[in-house]
Parts: structure tokens; sequence; C-alpha cells
């Protein structure tokens, strides 16, 4: 666990969540969410379903945009209000910088291992052939997929495939990791592979949003853990707080539910 | 686009759709006797008559339908078939569409769940009188939509006579283009009167497929 | 009358050189039906309104209506507003744009079956729509669709017949100059019937081949 997040209110934000606010007509699913997240720092977002706390997470690469504030990358404004095709332009080099990896991996069934990671490198990055496949191999090496970077995303198991995704977001040498619920659709056999892979970004010090169900590896990886519901964050603080000895309530009805549900 | 002309020969285009309505219909009679008799032969006990089924679908399934016609109308003389060209454009047609409801009518069938038939059987039914009173009423009732796909077809189908110059809407098209030079406006005129055509007999398939399934 | 087979041989040659044709504008107009049905696709999918509409009324007309008629509007048509194209040229896009339209709705159910997370994953990464489009859901959306449009392929190898009647030299053509100079319909016809069955046996071995090796990467 590194300490660089320990320095919080001195240094800009990293990543800048001013006043998020999404509703669904008449639904507000996140009211007025305020959220700095420094350099390397390694945050977790958990609470109960119907939170909002997927929806922040996809607000900050405006795959669900919100419906007002602002949410702020560095100096740049993500869901900054342009006309159509500049917008289109500004999002897509945006979404360059910050890697998103999801619950049911979206692997491009279509694509070898390898094509999947080298598509965006050699579309986006205009890298040749050769560089992209050895910018794929060293992905994949690291998430300790390299052998079968010519297999197809169907002959792979629920973790294969879900640290192939992770490789195909480290691709594109993003600034940002988000994880939405990356191990909630694994067999629990799977689910330490990936985890595994994540506490290695970790020690490398990559600036990660997690949102999940995992308690204990939350504990074990993040430097704040942020308790949502029902559109609010209710408590955040340091994981050892937050897990031990929340303040609010909810926090601790929250945390003696999903925790009785895990070990019953 | 010429509308004088267009409200001039529209009595023709008319009378023409009539004759593309009798094709149609007489064909749809022709083809749902055969298709029944297809698919009776295709789910028969013996592999002869199964083989003969499936012969018969291989065939005019996979020959084009003008063929048919051609072998029907020019060909039919020479073994002693003498038919004018609207005999030979119901009879070949009609042939041709049995061939495809066959698959259609033979496709509701085996869509039935087998566990209905073995309980029908163990409760001591013939297969007769499976295939009568257990089978048939709910093939029935999936069949209607799909068959209506193949009417459609049909009705599309029947310009091929038009090539044996049976007097219908495409014939009609053909004989105003040469002589007005007006592809557009002919085009038009049979095009929406194909469409009414089919809009309505839709729309008969429809009510139909309701009904069926109320009861 | 009766029947004689034994004329066949002396005009197998113009049977043989119809049924070229015959495959040639059969691939011909199943690559404009394949482009041609993507593009009409694309459009009923992601234009504008003042796009999309038109060719939702076209496309209501060209699968309501015959082929035949099609031919023939496509082929005096043309001549027409001044463009002389040879019958083939007519025939190919006649028969094209005709399966075009019926392709096209296949490949839009294709598009749109496309799971929402591969667009998402696509976007995430940086992709453009269109980049989204032509690399992950288009590809995807043909493979799901192989099967039906084989089957349009082997529709429109039966229908390519129908040029004959817009004078096209073709194999149903070829068959017609041979029972000119011989009287014997039965024979000729019969022949060239077993002729497209033949062809079509081939297609639909080769439809069921990329079936197959379309299965490997799924």
């Amino acid at each position: 666990m590194n300490h660089e997040g320990d320095h919080m209110t001195d240094q800009k934000p990293f990543v800048d969540i001013r006043h998020a606010q999404k509703s669904y007509g008449v639904l507000e699913v996140l009211k007025d969410i305020n959220l700095q997240v420094q350099k390397g720092q390694i945050v977790a977002i958990i609470g109960p379903s119907g939170s909002g706390k997927s929806t922040l997470l996809r607000a900050i690469n405006d795959l669900d945009p919100l419906t007002g504030g602002e949410i702020w990358l560095e100096d740049k404004q993500i869901n900054m209000k342009l006309p159509h095709r500049q917008y289109e332009k500004h999002i897509n080099l945006v979404r360059q910088e910050i890697g998103m990896v999801f619950q049911h991996f979206n692997l491009f069934p279509h694509l070898t291992v390898r094509g999947n990671v080298t598509l965006a490198p050699k579309m986006l990055k205009g890298l040749s052939e050769a560089d992209a496949n050895k910018l794929a191999e060293e992905q994949l090496d690291k998430v300790g997929m390299l052998e079968r970077i010519d297999y197809y995303p169907s002959q792979l198991s629920g973790g294969q495939k879900q640290r192939v995704a992770i490789a195909r977001a480290l691709a594109m040498n993003p600034k940002v990791m988000l994880f939405d619920e990356a191990t909630s659709a694994l067999d629990p056999e799977l689910v330490e592979e990936v985890n595994l892979v994540m506490k290695k970004l970790a020690e490398e010090h990559m600036t990660m949003i997690i949102v999940t169900h995992e308690m204990s590896f939350a504990e074990s990886v993040c430097d704040r853990v942020l308790f949502m519901d029902q559109g609010v964050v209710v408590e955040e603080g340091p994981p050892e707080v937050m897990f031990r000895n929340p303040t609010s309530d909810r926090t601790k009805e929250f945390l003696r539910k999903h925790l009785a549900a895990q070990h019953p | 686009m010429d509308f004088e002309l267009m409200q001039k020969v529209f009595p023709f285009f008319l009378e023409a759709a009539w004759i593309t309505v009798l094709l149609s219909v007489l064909t749809t009679i022709l083809g749902l006797i055969l298709g029944a008799v297809g698919a009776s032969a295709r789910l028969s006990r013996f592999a002869l008559v199964r083989f003969l089924g499936a012969a018969y679908v291989s065939v005019f399934r996979g020959t084009p339908a003008l063929i048919q016609l051609f072998i029907l109308y020019f060909g039919g003389p020479q073994i002693g078939i003498q038919l004018d060209a609207f005999q030979a454009g119901v009879i070949g047609l009609g042939i041709n569409a049995g061939a495809y409801m066959t698959e259609t009518i033979r496709g509701a069938i085996i869509a039935i769940d087998k566990g209905q038939i073995e309980a029908a059987r163990t409760v001591g039914l013939s297969r007769f009188q499976t295939m009568r009173y257990v089978v048939l009423p709910q093939a029935m009732r999936l069949m209607i939509r799909p068959l209506g796909v193949n009417i459609n077809a049909m009705i599309k189908a029947t310009a091929l006579v038009a090539a044996i110059s049976v007097v219908e809407l495409t014939y009609t098209a053909q004989r105003f283009i040469g002589s007005t030079y007006k592809p557009f406006e002919m085009f038009l005129i049979a095009g929406v009167l194909y469409m009414i055509i089919i809009y309505i007999t839709g729309q008969a398939v429809s009510w139909l497929d309701r009904k069926a399934r109320i009861s | 009358m009766g029947l004689d087979f034994t004329v066949i041989p002396q005009y197998l040659d113009i049977i043989l050189w119809g049924s070229v044709w015959t495959i040639l504008i059969t691939l011909g107009a199943a690559a404009v039906s394949f482009i041609g049905g993507m593009f009409l696709a694309v459009i009923a999918l992601y234009a504008p309104l003042f796009v999309r509409l038109p060719f939702r009324a076209f496309a209501f007309l060209f699968m309501g209506t015959p082929l035949l008629l099609q031919l023939f509007l496509i082929y005096f048509g043309l001549v027409q507003v001044g463009i002389d194209v040879p019958a083939i040229m007519a025939g190919i896009i006649g028969l094209g744009l005709h399966f075009a339209v019926y392709n096209s709705e296949l490949f839009q159910t294709g598009i749109l079956a496309v799971d929402k997370g591969q667009i998402e994953a696509a976007r995430t990464l940086g992709l453009s729509r269109m980049q989204a489009l032509r690399k992950v859901v288009v590809p995807q959306a043909i493979r799901d669709v192989i099967p039906p449009i084989g089957n349009n392929m082997i529709a429109l190898l039966k229908d390519s017949a129908l040029v004959s009647v817009i004078g096209v030299s073709e194999l149903t053509l070829s068959a017609q100059r041979a029972i000119g100079s011989t009287y014997r319909p039965f024979e000729f016809y019969v022949l060239v019937a077993v002729i497209y069955y033949i062809i079509n046996i081939f297609m639909e071995a080769a439809q069921r081949r990329v079936e197959r090796r379309v299965q490997a990467s799924r």
C-alpha cells in the first residue's frame, strides 16, 4: 500500500469530480458527488446495488454522461460541452488516457487475444504491426497471458479473459484505470488471478478507481474507500477506519449485511 | 411524372391486377395442397416415400421457377401435356410453391414438443390419432405466419408468367413501357397494385394468426 | 413429337458458355447485394432522418414488388435518363439491388444484435463511432448473419434466370438459342435445370464451409 495518497489537499487533483449529478427523467441516480483523486491513489467505491457507484465510474470517461457537474482529468475537463463533431474528437482523445475494465470483459470475440490488445494502439496511435505486437507481448506478459496470445476469447476462462481485458486497456498507456466490478462475474476460484494483476498495478502506482464488492481486496490494496448509497457519498476514509470502525450507521449496516452474506 | 398518361392506362392495369390475384389464389391453393402432401411424405414411416418427398423439395427449390414454367409450358407438348399459358402458370407455380410450403408445414410439425407426442402415445393413441388430435392442431397455429411469408413470395412470383405472355400486372407494365417509353410511371402503377394485393393478403394472414392464437 | 436428347451434344458449348455467364452474373450481383446491403443497413441505422426516410420508402417499394418488374424499371429506366447500359449491367444492378435490400434488413438485425458491451469497450479505448462500427460491430454482425445471407445468394442464382427476359446472354437465353434451332424445348430446359441444380449444390457446399470456418472464431 502506497502512501503518496496521504497528502491530499495541497496537490492539484488528478481526477476531479465536481458536483456530479445524474438523472434519468425524474429519477436522480447521482446527487451532487464530489471526489478528488490524487495521482497514484487507489480509491475503492463500495455500496449496495442502485447506489450509483457504477454510474459514477462510467461518467468519468463519459460513457454515461452526467446531467450536471464536471469531471476533470488533470487540466482537461472530460465532459466539456462542445458542438457534436468537436466533442467526438475530444472525447476519443481523452478516452485514450483512461483505461476501463468491465464486469463482463467485453473482449472482441472475432479477434484473437493479440488482435484485441493491438487494435487500438494500431488504429489510434499509428503503431506499426511490429511495434504493436511488441507492446501487446509486453502487456500480456505482465498479466500472465502471453502464452495464449493467439487464442480466441471463446477459448479462455473468465479470469483469463479479464486479464486480457486489463492488458488491452493498459496497452494504451492510460493515466487512470477504472474497474467496474471486475471480478463480480467470475467464479470464485478465478477471482484471485485478477486480483493479483490489480495488486501489481497498484504497486506500480497506477491511479485506480475500483468499484467492487470484494471488501477484503479493497482493504488490502486501496488508500481510500468511499461508501455510496442512493446517489450520495455517505462516508469516506482510509480502509482501516471504513472497514473496522465506520462512523455512519448506514455504512455499518451495509458492511454487516454484506459480510454476513459472504460468510454465511 | 406523367399523371395524365397514368390515368389513361390505369384501367388496363386494374384488369391485369385481377388476373394477378386469380393466379395468386389458385397457386396458393395448389401450393398448400402439395405442401401438405409433401410434408406428410417427408414424415412418412417409409424410407422411399420420405426420399421422394425430399427429392421433390430439393429439385423444385433448387432450380429456377422460370425454368420449371418453361419446361411445363414449352416442353409439355413433347410429353403429351398441352396447357395454355394461364394453366401452365398456375400448375407450374403451384408445384414450385408446394415445395417451399412442404418445408414450412414440416417445420411447424417438427417444432411441436416431442413430449406431447410421447404423452399421447403413452395414453394409447395411435400415430395417426396423435397427429390428428395432438400435433396438427398445434402445428396449424405455428405455420400460419411462415406460410404467409411463402404466400407473399408467391404473389411476387406470379410475375414470372409474364414471360409466357399471360396478361397480368408485370406483362401489362412491360407492354406499356414498350409503347409509351415511361418506365417509372408504369413501374409505379404496377408496383402500387402489387403492394396493395400483398398488404391485403398480409392483413388476412395476421387476422388468421390472431384467431388461431385465441382458440 | 417425343423426346430426343441426342440433339444436346451439338449445342453443349453454347450452353456451357451460358453457364459461365450465369455464374459470373451471380457472383457480380452477389457482391453488389452484399456491399450494397451493408451500405443500406448503415444508412438505415445511422443516417439523419431526412436521408433515412427516402431509403426506407425505397426499401419498402423494392421488397413489395416482383424482381422482374424491377428489372424492367432499371433496364428501361436507365435508357430513359440517358444512361445507355448493356443489358448485362442492368441485370447485375437489378439483381444486386433487389437482394441488397433484403440483405440490408438482415445486416440491420445483425448490427443491432451485437452486444452493447462491445461498443462500450471499443469507445472506452478511444475508438470513434465509425471506427468501432467498422472494426468491432460490423465484423461480428456479418458473422452472425452468414446463414441467411448465404440463402439469399442461392436465391439470387435462381433469380438470375430472369435477366434472360431483358435479353442478357446467360444460361437460360443460351437454352432458348438452342431451342430456336432444334425446336426441342423440353430437352434443353431440363438440361439447364440440371446445370442450375448442380451450381446450386456447389453454392450450398461453399456456404456450409464458410459457416464452419466462422464457427471456429466464435
